[in-house]
């Protein structure tokens, strides 16, 4: 009996928790889609002129190319370095083994505000700060030890029997890359890639500290509208909004197929 | 000499569980005295940890009650009931010395602390591992960390003692010691238990009495004897180790005789009361049974030699093509021609199926 | 055929050194070495040659730049301490399994992925005084007045929650079903209560996750920086460490004071989590509860 009640408080406790999610969610999307709205529980009219208005206004058009250039940029950039390094880690023991698994573990611990200024300020210097060179390269920073995480427990998987059976069969280390290693771990490529592509999207503080006039991410614009001289109205800032959370969702969705949600998050036995 | 346990007088169950639509125990009806060793034995997925599991209170019954001493006992949680219980995998706390492991139980209950500590000196004295206080479970070998898990059930005193599986992750040889000091001590105190194993070998050395279970169906209830000698369904058969089954019509019957024949062969078997002329059956036979030459003689010859030591086994093909396994201390050669024979007083027979 | 004195082949041959190079000198480069630079730089202030620790000196001279250490402390721990709570409650009454929990946790995943900003504006709209909230509280009567949630401290620690709460709840619920549950079976029958074994069992189990899971959620909530300026007061109540820091860099384009206030706020991470881990050696020894040492 005590159990069951128990139970009921955990339930509404994650409900509770759920409906409040949804609530904001929505409240955005309700607003995005509303003419005008102004203290009453639902719009008194619709319309999708905002969208429209927010396209032309924030220049989404630019913004969302500069954005997905970004994203397959630091995807790319990240699985092509992280993917041997993950090899060798998963593969082979050596003394400062320990060592490199921390230095890559920090920049993923460490949060970006604290690292993002001293990375700001030296790319500055360098004078890719503001580019859409200086964000790929700052996002990058978290993005490639994550592309090595990832990577790593499918490298695992794959038994070292395979590769030996293939050396015994004569084929060469190219030929057992190409033909035994790449095939079993499109898997892995494919669930690291679409976390960093979601990762990418949605982070803020390295795209907001390195991003500048013309190499704005969809959230920094976002943000950056939210504050801009001359109020925008906020109905268009939510269309932003929505757009943005569209394409964030349907790239979970398909993340979903590879991926268990608790996969997506930071595993507390490393 | 420890003293003796206040164990329990009579468990009464019929349980019944199901998950969804898939039935995992069926009705399964026994009664238990005070001071048995029963075992449930069968392959994995027979319902016998799940079992297990509900007398301990662990898991529900879908259906079904269990007494205890005349009083239902269901709505007890574990807690409460009283029983000790041992796991597969040990599940000592890892953090826990062995002292503090073996004294957990005691230290949930009012006793002073010279009290606590004298039970479990004795106790770890009777599982030969005093001295080892202070180790962690980490420290010790797999059976020294089986035998700290019984003594950590045994100091509560416990009225019914559970063991699921315990010896199973031992090697051969340490399986084979802790199974005689497990029946030491079940004598020693006076326990009632429940042994739940796979291995036959097990069930029959410890047990007064084995269950033998299958898809959660109880096939055959009785002791090591009955069923090592006089199983009652092809399926404990094969469990126990009757490897040669013939698919026989009955041709004769008479003075409690029962004469089958499969192919060329014709078989002939102790029968009681229910057997039916005409019908159709099963007559099993174990390899070291098996003899060379003799009543009812059948050809074959010899297609593999398994070397076992003092025996080897062999399987011999027979004319009208079955393949028998015989065990036997003479020594066969592939390709020998043997003549077979099966005692009348070894054949069993069983239920058509 | 001759005898070669053979040599062991170590494993960190030409080919893993060649593998390992690009992504080692990545994180070398853009990681270790603006670390190193932003340190440098905070001791070489603008005006002033050579070394010197001016640039410190300044930040804990002036209460508008140290004071951010206590706004910022104030937003984290608390919210740390509440998220940790609720999800080891949480966890702990979830770890065996619960009712649609493959679709609870692909919903919990959406805070964490869908990221501050939209949260936050979010937060905005739904708590915000006309936000629907308020209007379903005043509707049923509880209140009068709206409740201001937003451009305060509470809507910043609304914001730290949401984000915060999911993130752990999932670290801590995959944590605490890895531990082997046969350990509590037996321990109920050894007699002991649900409360029993949580207390002496389990917790002593789970404190190494939680440990790490209070350093992890402390420290990303020591950095809060978008929510404390959307839904908080960024030049009064809600100024934390972060702002102070971006404003040097951005707004005054002082790079010594801002890499500065960054090394300021590194070091107080830091310190929390020497912290947590004295806290965590010192329980550890209480956490093996036994009875008469010898």
């Amino acid at each position: 009996m005590r159990k069951r009640l128990w139970n009921l408080a955990l339930y509404l406790v994650i409900l509770g928790f759920i409906l409040n999610m949804m609530g904001i969610v929505s409240h955005v999307v309700v607003s995005a889609f509303a003419k005008r709205w102004f203290g009453k529980p639902l719009p008194p009219a619709f319309t999708t002129d905002w969208f429209a208005y927010a396209w032309t206004n924030f220049d989404l058009g630019q913004v969302l190319g500069v954005t997905l250039f970004i994203a397959i940029a630091v995807v790319v950039l990240s699985l092509l370095i992280g993917f041997p390094a993950a090899y060798i880690l998963a593969r082979r023991n050596f003394r400062f083994k320990s060592v490199l698994l921390l230095l890559y573990f920090l920049p993923l611990v460490i949060p970006q505000m604290t690292y993002g200024i001293p990375l700001a300020t030296t790319l500055y210097r360098y004078g890719v700060g503001g580019s859409v060179l200086g964000v790929i390269l700052a996002v990058m920073v978290p993005m490639v030890p994550l592309a090595v995480f990832i990577l790593m427990p499918f490298f695992e998987q794959i038994s070292i029997n395979l590769e030996w059976s293939g050396q015994v069969l004569g084929a060469s280390r190219v030929q057992i890359f190409r033909r035994i290693l790449f095939p079993l771990m499109i898997p892995g490529i494919l669930t690291a890639g679409i976390l960093i592509l979601v990762n990418t999207i949605s982070n803020f503080e390295l795209a907001f500290l390195l991003g500048g006039g013309g190499s704005q991410t969809l959230v920094v614009a976002l943000f950056y509208n939210m504050f801009a001289g001359g109020v925008r109205p906020v109905y268009s800032i939510d269309a932003m909004a929505v757009i943005y959370m569209v394409m964030v969702m349907a790239l979970l969705l398909v993340a979903l197929r590879f991926v268990r949600p608790t996969q997506m998050v930071f595993r507390l036995d490393r | 000499m420890p003293e003796q346990f206040n164990s329990l007088n009579s468990l009464r169950l019929g349980l019944t569980k199901r998950y969804g639509s898939k039935t995992v125990l069926d009705n399964l009806a026994l009664e238990i005295r005070g001071g048995e060793f029963v075992t449930f034995l069968g392959p994995s997925g027979c319902g016998k940890s799940t079992a297990l599991s509900i007398v301990a209170g662990l898991t529900p019954a879908t259906e079904g009650e269990i007494w205890l001493d005349g009083k239902r006992a269901d709505d007890l949680p574990p807690e409460k009931r009283g029983f000790g219980m041992v796991f597969q995998n040990y599940a000592l706390f890892p953090h826990m010395t062995v002292f503090d492991n073996v004294a957990f139980g005691l230290t949930l209950k009012p006793l002073m602390k010279d009290e606590i500590k004298r039970r479990v000196q004795d106790m770890l004295r009777l599982v030969q591992l005093l001295g080892f206080e202070d180790r962690y479970p980490g420290q010790l070998s797999g059976g020294q960390q089986q035998r700290v898990a019984i003594a950590r059930a045994l100091v509560l005193r416990p009225r019914l003692m559970l063991f699921d599986e315990p010896l199973s992750n031992l090697d051969a040889k340490l399986r084979v010691e802790m199974r005689a000091e497990i029946k030491q001590i079940h004598a020693e105190l006076g326990l009632t238990s429940i042994y739940v194993t796979h291995d036959q070998a097990e069930a029959l050395s410890l047990s007064d009495r084995i269950v033998v279970l299958r898809h959660g169906v109880l096939m055959q209830s009785g002791s090591p004897q009955d069923i090592h000698d006089r199983p009652k369904n092809a399926f404990v058969a094969d469990f126990m180790g009757f490897r040669n089954f013939f698919k026989v019509k009955i041709a004769s019957l008479s003075q409690g005789m029962a004469e089958g024949v499969s192919g060329v062969v014709t078989l002939r078997a102790r029968a009681g009361g229910d057997v039916v002329l005409g019908a159709n059956a099963i007559m099993a036979i174990r390899p070291d049974d098996i003899e060379l030459s003799g009543e009812g003689a059948v050809c074959g010859r010899v297609e593999i030699v398994e070397y076992l030591g003092r025996e080897q086994e062999a399987a011999i093909r027979i004319d009208g093509g079955t393949k028998l396994w015989l065990r036997t201390t003479s020594r066969l050669q592939v390709g020998d021609t043997v003549s077979l024979g099966f005692p009348i007083d070894k054949v069993v027979l069983l239920p058509n199926e | 055929m001759r005898a070669v004195p053979t040599r062991e082949r170590s494993e960190f041959d030409l080919l893993a050194m060649l593998c390992i190079l690009p992504s080692l000198l990545y994180v070398l480069c853009m990681f270790v070495y603006p670390f190193l630079y932003g340190l440098y730089l905070s001791l070489r202030p603008p005006k002033i040659a050579g070394f010197s620790l001016a640039n410190y000196l300044t930040f804990f001279g002036d209460p508008y730049q140290y004071g951010t250490i206590w706004i910022t402390f104030s937003l984290a721990v608390p919210n740390t301490i509440v998220v940790l709570l609720l999800s080891l409650f949480l966890a702990y009454g979830m770890r065996r399994g619960f009712f649609m929990e493959r679709t609870v946790t692909t919903i919990l995943i959406l805070p964490i992925s869908l990221g501050v900003i939209l949260l936050s504006e979010g937060i905005l709209g739904f708590y915000g005084s006309q936000g629907w909230l308020n209007q379903a509280i005043i509707a049923l009567g509880l209140v009068s007045e709206p409740f201001i949630l937003t451009h305060n401290y509470i809507g910043v620690i609304l914001a730290l929650f949401m984000q915060q709460f999911p993130f752990c709840f999932l670290m801590l619920l995959g944590y605490i079903s890895g531990i082997d549950p046969s350990l509590e079976r037996s321990a109920r029958m050894l007699g002991a209560t649900p409360w029993t074994v949580f207390r002496r069992v389990m917790l002593p189990l789970i404190a190494p996750g939680l440990a790490i899971a209070f350093a992890l959620v402390f420290v990303m909530s020591f950095a809060v920086f978008p929510s404390a300026i959307m839904l908080g007061q960024p030049s009064g109540s809600t100024r934390t460490i972060s702002i102070a820091a971006y404003q040097q860099a951005f707004e005054q384009y002082d790079m010594s004071y801002a890499s500065a206030i960054a090394v300021v706020m590194g070091l107080c991470q830091l310190v929390a989590l020497i912290v947590i881990i004295l806290l965590r050696r010192r329980m550890a020894p209480a956490a093996t509860m036994g009875v008469g040492k010898r």
